[in-house]
């Protein structure tokens, strides 16, 4: 690993090396010291570095990657920090419709206060309920209308987190999480607020038979393959690929426009100014010494690109170094000729304007490009001159000059660990922008086949440094806008050093064997990449991932693996961890007679392919939920009944036909969530479920209350209506009822589009417990069940038994009008009958038939519903049954429903007396009483009285006159 | 020779006693499922059947049992357990998850409990819950994920079920009821409790989804079964090392049984308490008195640990006492004939006191007021009186109401047995009214 980044930090040498020293506190010293003095021995550089040094010092003192990460989550998480400006004037206007149309949109973030600009055509990323997963579109439109309105037009893309489950199947391949599908089904608004766009972001289209790069990891480029209608997945159609591919292709290839630049790094772009000077001076000591190695160099990486995709990606890995310093040349490159002091500043002055278009119309008029023209101003980076250029790939043979020296340098692996961290000071930037590099390596690959290789890696260097500097500036150069210079120059050079390709091939192969060494390390480490680590952890953890992109992907599985346990990783449950019960070693047993298959079918958890007796409930229910989601508005319905009525059962089967329904296209698509007050801990829990089923994100109560209301009363592009089912309503109640009057307050929002069938079981509940403001909002639509009568349960029991002959028909009409005359509990029910399948099984000897008959269900009845206490009594001991005695003749001598044990204990005492028996002593009757109470029968009094513990019955007393009688 | 012969014999029944205490003590002490189970065939049945059909058929199910303290819940379970278990097929399929509603004595350590017992820390990490609710999802997330085909059953084993009862909105019982009634991963909810009112402290919609499978363990045999039941306990196992003891040992316990003392003292016990521990305890008792050179039990080893095991604690205390305080008793006595069980203070008890000792003042030695006092205070902290709740704390020591804790016969009868009680103070004792 070391050695396969030591070419990398030879490669940025130039800052590097003044960099180690000046963070020479990070590091081992003695680590940083020797390389410092072997670079320069071999370069002679030490003027620029020492030059460098300085200014970098300064900028040391923030963490790059920090403001870094922090930056990134700004733009994803503060949405409310930015402004939004149209890009130049009205490009037409729609007099009738008062609508003005523009060619791109300004977005400026308060914080950062960077800016980026998006044109019409380019992919967006636009908030949704999700901050984390935001919505992926390509802009079509972008229009003010007459209301001083921002408006945009896009075609959605859709994840494939974001479509139906069910669907995902029909794909039957592994989907990678950056694929993403062209979204043709209907019913999505396309006109959003142009205030949810959060950046751009790059789409990368495929060609149906192009497979999705495994090891991308960056979380800014997708790719696009297959279009998805709501019902199907189809290739993209090959005008559309090819459309998407030319828009893409004009945006990578076209120029150094503002607009690339923006696309690839969205938001990222800040540099300083101080950066900026240093590397004016120190390219201007440069690149003269260097020019000769510069072509051997550029042809090296090239003709590389020719070879095979293996050594490509090492050759490109190496690079990536060099291409970093090219990065931070690239801006005074062009600025070079003229460089005096005052120079510099303007120069810097230019930078602080680069935000305004004007600034750099000027520069743009070197570039080669002749596609749009940009607005925006880029900054003086745009260079073409071919001295630039120059410069950069003088970097680049650098890298290769030192790489064979280091080679025998750093032999032993320890001086390669200690050169890896001392590379690290300069690769802090997360892992995404180093794949994303390589992804776009390959990409470059793909459409141009032109040596991409240096060409993206100094991209992403762009990104690093500016990353790490991370001070406000305008966007900076993309070392792509060399492109064409390149292609000419190494048209030119190719030939003469020929030669020199093959020599450094070898070399280049020679560093493979140690990213082997540190692989399994670094993907190790990955994970450990939290803006809060510690910067060591940091540091080690990035430099170790170049390596690892250089790698096959099928390498790194192995490596992967053994990662989790050893990781004591941030303190929360994992997010997606799927717990569940180990599977059975031997499957179940099927029912072996019709009594099991009986017993099987009565479960009450088995679900019956139709539900008898509730039609009419189940039409109320679906025509509510139809009409409203036809509607596209929201709505509340309360349904009560005691339980075991089918509620919840019905409201399930509600869902089902209608998600059906709309699986059929007779309906619009909804999303369905469910939550049981009952399974909650506390009612306030109820948002943080609703958000985790919604969204999947996990936070705590009161932000997902705020973010639920944010996404309720929010026109949301891109959102189904909502079906959410609250069960066990009465528990969500507080004393404030802020739960219940959130949930019914939000349908009653236009945009919400939220859809609520709130179940309980008073049907009073709305005017018991709620306030008024409360009740009014569940609004009037409101359904009971009510308990089953004998013929529906008798109904329910023959549907569930469907055709199994298990049951006498008198038995079920027992069972059935005995349940209704208690409770009407359906549940109750079907335990009853389940209940004397056993009984006749283990009695089948007894009854002729085999059916359950009469007397079994009796029996089950009798088991379930007689009141133990008599039973209970009569098996007592007779002391105690004498204490029982006792407690009713006292109870009958006071007149009151209460004695103390000492009073009972004379009664207890004369009894024992007229029958003969031993008088127990107060310690036994105490135990005695205390027995009886633990069984309650009697209510003791629960404290250290003695004897004067006060006693009531728990049972009636003619119940205890009669089981006592009976003997 | 013969001497030689006997000396051996009696380091053999050394031995041998030490084996038979350990035997019998294990039996007694340790709800070993070895045991035997008395008169609970059919609840047995039923609960094996139950078990079995969860584990074999991936059936929930949920089931309550019921019954007195030492009514042998536990054991049957422990006992339907042990037979399962021996069965290939479950063993390999069952998860248990025991829970004890004296130790989780909220869901929140009942959850943590059940995810422990499930191992499923293993997907969580190494990581201790965040919260309640988190802790709470992940549970019937797991659970719900399964199926009845697919999944492990899991067994439920609640003791002590009334007391998870009084949790929080019963949403533990709610949802391991709701699970066992949905289709999810088969669940065999198990409760164990002494309530007889269980029911009715069941929530309505707790209530409905719990399936009223109630097992009823009622100790309902007669004294001809206890009798039984009391030798089975005492019989030495046939694989005792020392054979030739077993025949002489269980021919004294058949011996035993059939003595009329004996057969008396258990019947009263048998009438004081049906349940098994209790026995045990007397049992217990009688095993401890045997030596080597007393190795077989008899009745009145068994008498004397009857004895023991009916003794009146209260009335023990008494015995201990001085003549001060016994005549402190004996007037607070009066005082409670008198005024029929209202509270007194110490005041009332010295002037009682003195009437008494200024008519009997040639026997009782007149004692000074703060000894009386110090007299006083030692009964209050035997617990023998009990200031009455509800005064106001900073009353005069002399004045705070107090109640007897002892029943007229508890001091009639300890004072029948006090040693070297003056003939007078019994005298004062039973004859309440007399002197005045």
């Amino acid at each position: 690993m070391a050695a396969a980044c030591a070419p990398r930090a030879r490669g940025g040498r130039g800052l590097q090396l003044g960099l180690a020293r000046n963070s020479s506190r990070w590091l081992p010293l003695g680590a940083c010291a020797s390389v410092v003095t072997s670079q320069r021995a071999g370069l002679g550089l030490s003027r620029a570095i020492s030059c460098s040094a300085a200014g970098r010092e300064r900028r040391r003192d923030r963490n790059p990657a920090q403001l870094g990460e922090e930056a990134e989550i700004m733009n994803t998480r503060q949405q409310c920090k930015r402004i939004y400006s149209w890009v130049g004037r009205a490009k037409s206007s729609d007099q009738q419709l008062k609508t003005f149309q523009y060619r791109g949109i300004l977005i400026k973030s308060e914080r950062s206060l960077t800016e980026m600009c998006i044109l019409l055509g380019e992919f967006v990323l636009v908030e949704g309920e999700n901050a984390d997963q935001p919505f992926v579109a390509k802009l079509l439109k972008l229009y003010e209308d007459g209301s001083q309105e921002k408006h945009a037009v896009v075609q959605w893309f859709s994840r494939i987190t974001e479509l139906p489950l069910n669907k995902r199947k029909l794909l039957q391949r592994e989907v990678s999480p950056q694929e993403i599908f062209l979204d043709k089904a209907p019913g999505y608004d396309t006109d959003i607020n142009v205030e949810t766009i959060i950046k751009n972001v790059k789409v990368i289209p495929l060609a149906p038979e192009e497979a999705v790069p495994v090891r991308s990891k960056g979380k800014q480029i997708f790719f696009v393959k297959e279009s998805w209608d709501g019902k199907c997945f189809k290739p993209l159609s090959p005008g559309l690929l090819s459309e998407l591919k030319e828009a893409e292709k004009n945006k990578r290839v076209g120029s150094p426009s503002p607009l690339t630049a923006c696309q690839v790094f969205p938001s990222d772009f800040i540099c300083s100014l101080k950066a900026e000077t240093d590397r004016v001076t120190r390219s201007t000591v440069k690149t003269k010494n260097i020019q000769m190695e510069i072509e051997s160099r550029h042809s090296a990486s090239k003709s590389s690109l020719s070879k095979e995709r293996h050594s490509q990606r090492v050759a490109n890995g190496i690079n990536t170094p060099g291409a970093r310093k090219k990065l931070q040349l690239n801006s005074p490159t062009k600025s070079r000729n003229k460089l005096t002091g005052g120079d510099v500043l303007e120069l810097l002055g230019d930078d602080c304007d680069a935000l305004e278009p004007s600034a750099t119309k000027r520069k743009v008029t070197f570039t080669k490009i002749l596609g749009s023209p940009p607005k925006i101003s880029r900054t003086n980076g745009e260079s073409d001159s071919p001295l630039g250029i120059r410069g950069d790939w003088s970097k680049l043979a650098e890298t290769i000059r030192i790489a064979p020296y280091r080679r025998g340098q750093d032999s032993s692996p320890k001086a390669k660990n200690l050169d890896g961290k001392d590379d690290d000071t300069w690769h802090l930037n997360g892992r995404n922008e180093e794949e994303e590099t390589e992804e776009r390596a390959r990409e470059s690959r793909k459409t141009t086949k032109r040596a991409a290789t240096s060409k993206s890696n100094s991209k992403s260097d762009t990104n690093l440094a500016e990353e790490q500097e991370l001070m406000t500036r305008s966007p900076v150069v993309i070392p792509r806008s060399h492109r064409k210079c390149v292609q000419k120059t190494t048209a030119r050079i190719a030939e003469q050093l020929h030669f020199l390709n093959i020599s450094e091939q070898d070399r280049e192969d020679d560093y493979l064997p140690s990213i082997d060494f540190s692989d399994s390390s670094s993907s190790e480490e990955e994970e450990n990449m939290v803006p809060c680590t510690p910067k060591r952890k940091m540091r080690s953890s990035t430099t170790l991932r170049t390596p690892k992109s250089l790698r096959k992907p099928s390498d790194i599985t192995p490596a992967k693996t053994p990662r989790k346990t050893p990781e004591p990783r941030t303190p929360k449950t994992p997010q997606n961890a799927t717990p569940r019960i180990p599977i059975r070693n031997q499957a179940t047993e099927k029912p072996a007679n019709v009594l099991e298959e009986a017993r099987l079918r009565l479960h009450v958890s088995t679900i019956p392919g139709s539900l008898p007796c509730r039609e009419e409930e189940f039409q109320d229910i679906y025509n509510f939920v139809e009409s409203k989601l036809i509607d596209g508005t929201g709505g509340c319905m309360y349904i009560s009944g005691v339980p075991g009525t089918g509620k919840t059962v019905t409201v399930h089967e509600v869902i089902r036909c209608l998600e059906q329904a709309a699986e059929n296209d007779e309906l619009p698509s909804f999303q369905f969530i469910e939550i049981n007050g009952m399974k909650l801990t506390d009612p306030h829990q109820a948002y943080v479920q609703i958000l985790q089923l919604l969204t999947g994100q996990k936070v705590t109560a009161t932000h997902a209350a705020e973010l639920l209301a944010k996404l309720f009363s929010t026109p949301g592009p891109k959102r189904k209506t909502t079906v959410l089912i609250v069960d066990e309503l009465d528990l969500l109640w507080t004393r404030k009822q802020d739960v219940m009057y959130n949930l019914f307050d939000w349908p009653t929002q236009k945009q919400a589009k939220l859809i609520i069938l709130a179940i309980a079981n008073t049907m009073d509940l709305p005017e018991r417990i709620m306030m008024n403001r409360v009740a009014s909002r569940l609004g009037l639509t409101r359904m009971s069940f009510q308990p089953y009568t004998y013929k529906q349960l008798q109904q329910i029991i023959s549907s569930r038994l469907n055709h199994i002959k298990a049951f006498e028909e008198d038995a079920i009409q027992l069972v059935s009008r005995k349940v209704a005359a208690l409770s009407g509990d359906a549940r109750r029910c079907l335990d009853i009958c389940r209940r004397s399948t056993e009984i006749c099984e283990f009695s089948s000897q007894k009854s002729a038939s085999g059916l359950v008959s009469m007397a079994h269900v009796m029996k089950a009845i009798d088991e379930m519903f007689s009141s133990p206490y008599i039973n209970s009594i009569r098996s007592a001991s007779l002391h105690e049954q004498m204490f029982l005695k006792a407690i009713i003749a006292e109870f009958r001598r006071s007149g009151l429903e209460e004695a103390t044990v000492q009073q009972i204990y004379h009664q207890h005492v004369a009894l024992c007396r007229i029958e003969g028996l031993q008088i127990p002593t107060v310690s036994e009757i105490m135990a005695v009483c205390s027995r009886l109470g633990a069984c309650r029968f009697l209510l003791v009094e629960s404290n250290n009285k003695y004897l004067h513990v006060r006693v009531r019955l728990n049972i009636s007393q003619d119940d205890v006159t009669y089981a006592l009688k009976q003997e | 020779m013969s001497k030689r012969k006997s000396k051996e014999t009696s380091s053999v029944n050394g031995e041998c006693i030490s084996q038979v205490q350990r035997i019998l003590r294990e039996r007694f002490c340790h709800q070993c499922p070895n045991g035997k189970l008395f008169g609970v065939q059919l609840q047995y049945k039923h609960l094996l059947e139950l078990l079995k059909r969860t584990t074999v058929h991936g059936e929930s199910n949920s089931a309550l049992i019921i019954g007195p303290r030492g009514s042998g819940k536990t054991m049957l379970l422990n006992h339907v357990l042990k037979e399962l278990m021996e069965v290939k097929q479950v063993r390999e399929n069952l998860l248990q998850v025991h829970l004890n509603g004296l130790l989780q004595t909220n869901d929140k350590i009942a959850l943590k409990e059940i995810t422990r017992q499930l191992q499923m820390e293993n997907v969580v990490g190494d990581k201790v819950f965040g919260s309640f609710a988190e802790n709470l999802a992940f549970l019937l997330e797991a659970l719900k994920k399964g199926d009845r085909d697919s999944s492990c059953p899991v067994l439920f084993i609640l003791d002590e079920f009334d007391l998870f009862v009084h949790h929080k909105n019963q949403t533990l019982l709610y949802n391991l009821f709701d699970i066992s009634q949905s289709a999810q991963t088969p669940v065999t909810v198990i409760g164990l409790t002494c309530r007889q009112d269980i029911l009715e402290l069941l929530e309505k919609r707790v209530k409905s989804r719990f399936s009223h499978r109630q097992i009823y363990l009622m100790n309902s045999f007669d004294f001809k079964q206890y009798l039984r039941i009391f030798k089975e306990q005492l019989y030495l196992p046939a694989e005792f090392p020392y054979k030739p003891f077993i025949q002489k040992w269980n021919k004294n316990v058949q011996s035993l049984s059939e003595d009329r003392t004996v057969q008396e003292m258990l019947q009263n016990h048998f009438h004081y308490s049906k349940d098994l521990r209790s026995l045990h305890m007397l049992l217990m008792l009688a095993l401890s008195s045997i030596t080597v050179s007393h190795p077989f039990m008899t009745g009145s080893d068994l008498l004397e640990a009857s004895k023991l095991c009916r003794m009146d604690s209260k009335a023990n205390i008494v015995h201990g006492l001085s003549v001060l305080e016994i005549c402190l008793i004996i007037a607070m006595k009066h005082l409670n004939d008198v005024y029929e069980g209202e509270p007194f203070n110490f005041q009332m008890v010295y002037n009682e006191f003195q009437k008494f000792i200024q008519r009997k003042a040639h026997s009782m030695y007149n004692f000074e007021k703060p000894v009386v006092m110090k007299a006083f205070e030692h009964l209050l902290q035997l617990e023998l009186i009990k200031p009455i709740e509800g005064l106001p704390v900073r009353a005069q020591r002399e004045y705070v109401l107090m109640k007897l804790l002892l029943d007229n016969n508890q001091i009639m009868d300890a004072l029948q047995v006090y040693p070297n009680c003056p003939t007078d103070v019994k005298q004062w004792a039973t004859s309440s009214l007399s002197w005045l």
